[in-house]
C-alpha cells in the first residue's frame, strides 16, 4: 500500500468534512478496497473509516419500506428478521455474497458505491427499484443511481447513507456463481410488485447490471418461468472472460432468471 | 503520515501498540505482539489462513487495518487451547489427521470454532459453505469436515 493517513470520523457531519479533501477515500468493509491499495490501484491521501458512523448502521421501517443503512454489513441483513418476513430474497442473496469473512465485513454502501459489474447487491436494489439517499441529502432512483461498470450517480466525496426497499408481493434472487469468488457469474433478481415486474441482472453485463425489459414484460402478463420461453438476450455488450463468453452470459441470465420465477412461487 | 495508538482485547487480554496507518490487524497481530498463529497466505481475503474474529465474527486479519481495532475483542487461535488443554476441535484435527503442512489450520480452526458457537449442531453441508473462505491446498478438506463434524458430535454431549 501506498503511506496514507487515517480518520475515523465519530459522525456523518464529521466524515462529511473528511471527504472534502478530494484524495480522501471511505473505508466501508474494505472487503475490495484493501486489496485495491495492497495492489497499489488507489492512493489515497486520508482514508476515512466510516465503520465508527452509528447513523449510517441498521435496519428499520419506514413507511412500509425496509430502510437498511449503508454501514450495515451483509451478515447482519442475512440474519435480520424484518428483512427476512418481509424480503426473504433479499436476506437469502445477502446470506450468499462471497464467503462468512466476506459478509462479516462487506456493507451495503460500500458494496453499492463500488457497483462492481458483477456484485449481487446491485441486482437487489434495481431489481426491487430501491432509492439510495446520500449524505448529500439526495434520494436517487435505483434506475438512475448505477451509470455503467463502477460507474454510480455519486458526486466526488457523497457517501450512500441509507437505503430503502419497496416490499414485492414476491421476489427471488438466483445466481451461478463464480465457484473461487462466489461472486455472480450471473444472477437474475426477479421482483413482482401490484401491477408489474422488474427483472434485473448482474455478472453479465459490461456496463454493469441492468433491467432487461423484454423480460419484465412476458412476466407482467403471465408470471411464470414458461412466459420466458422465446425471450432471450443478445450477446453483445456482455462479459467474455475466462469464465465464460458471452453468449454463455446471455444463456444464463434466461437460465436465472426461470429459477428465480420458479423460486418466488 | 504519524502511527496510531491502539488499545484492544486480544484473547481476553487488554493489549495496546502504535501502529501506521497502512498496517493491516494481521500485521500488528504477528509483528507487534508476536502472536504468529494467524498467517499470510494470499493477503487478499481469499484464502482466510489469517481468520481471526472481531467482537465474535469471523473476518480476515488481512483485511482489516490495524487501527480499526481500537476498543473491539479480537479472538486468535492463540486463544483456542486452554494452557496445555487443547480445544476439542483441536484435538479432532490431530485424530483425524485434518492438517499436512498446517498453514491453512489456524483459520480453519477459528472459522469452525466460530460457526459451531453460532450453530452446535450444522450439517455437513452447512459446514462446507460455511468454510467457502477457507482454503486447503493438503487435505482436500474431507478430513477437515470429519473432524468437525466429529467435534460438533462431542462438543454437544459435553
Amino acid at each position: 500500500m501506498y503511506a496514507f493517513d487515517y480518520a475515523r470520523p465519530a459522525s456523518l457531519a464529521e466524515a462529511i468534512e473528511a471527504m472534502k479533501d478530494e484524495d480522501a477515500k471511505a473505508l466501508a468493509g474494505g472487503q475490495t478496497l484493501i486489496p485495491t491499495l495492497k495492489q497499489r490501484l488507489a492512493s489515497p491521501t486520508t482514508l476515512v473509516d466510516l465503520n465508527g458512523i452509528a447513523e449510517i448502521k441498521g435496519i428499520c421501517l419506514k413507511d412500509g419500506m425496509v430502510a437498511i443503512g449503508a454501514g450495515t454489513r451483509h451478515a447482519e441483513v442475512a440474519d435480520s428478521a424484518d428483512v427476512q418476513r418481509l424480503i426473504p430474497a433479499l436476506a437469502h442473496l445477502a446470506a450468499h455474497i462471497g464467503d462468512p469473512q466476506v459478509r462479516n465485513r462487506g456493507t451495503l454502501g460500500g458494496s453499492l458505491a463500488n457497483n462492481d459489474p458483477s456484485a449481487c447487491y446491485p441486482a437487489a436494489v434495481l431489481g426491487l427499484g430501491a432509492t439510495v439517499h446520500t449524505s448529500a441529502g439526495r434520494a436517487i432512483a435505483a434506475d438512475d443511481y448505477f451509470q455503467g461498470m463502477f460507474e454510480t450517480a455519486l458526486g466526488e466525496g457523497e457517501l450512500i447513507t441509507s437505503v430503502d426497499f419497496p416490499v414485492p408481493e414476491k421476489a427471488a434472487y438466483m445466481k451461478f456463481v463464480q465457484p473461487a469468488s462466489r461472486f455472480a457469474l450471473t444472477g437474475v433478481f426477479v421482483a413482482k410488485f401490484l401491477g408489474a415486474v422488474r427483472v434485473a441482472v448482474t455478472g453479465a453485463s459490461e456496463s454493469g447490471v441492468f433491467r432487461w425489459p423484454e423480460a419484465e414484460k412476458a412476466l407482467s402478463a403471465n408470471f411464470s418461468a414458461g412466459a420466458l420461453d422465446g425471450v432471450a438476450l443478445g450477446a453483445d455488450g456482455m462479459i467474455g472472460d475466462l469464465h465464460g463468453t458471452p453468449e454463455y452470459r446471455a444463456h444464463l441470465a434466461g437460465v436465472m432468471a426461470r429459477r428465480a420465477v420458479t423460486a418466488a412461487g | 503520515m504519524s502511527r496510531i495508538h491502539v488499545t484492544t482485547s486480544v484473547n481476553g487480554d487488554e493489549v495496546d501498540f502504535l501502529c501506521e496507518p497502512d498496517e493491516t490487524l494481521l500485521d500488528a497481530l504477528r509483528n507487534r505482539l508476536g502472536l504468529t498463529g494467524s498467517k499470510e497466505g494470499c493477503g487478499t481475503g481469499d484464502c482466510g489462513a489469517c481468520s481471526v474474529t472481531l467482537d465474535g465474527r469471523l473476518v480476515c486479519s488481512c483485511l482489516v487495518l490495524a487501527a480499526e481495532a481500537e476498543g473491539r475483542e479480537i479472538a486468535t487461535i492463540e486463544g483456542m487451547a486452554e494452557g496445555e488443554a487443547l480445544h476439542p476441535l483441536q484435538k479432532k484435527f490431530i485424530e483425524h489427521a485434518a492438517l499436512q503442512c498446517g498453514v491453512c489450520t489456524p483459520g480453519i480452526l477459528v472459522a469452525t470454532k466460530a460457526l459451531l458457537e453460532k450453530n452446535p449442531d450444522p450439517s455437513e453441508t452447512e459446514v462446507r459453505y460455511w468454510l467457502a473462505g477457507n482454503l486447503c491446498r493438503c487435505t482436500g478438506y474431507d478430513k477437515i469436515i470429519r473432524a468437525v463434524m466429529d467435534a460438533a458430535a462431542e462438543l454437544r454431549r459435553a
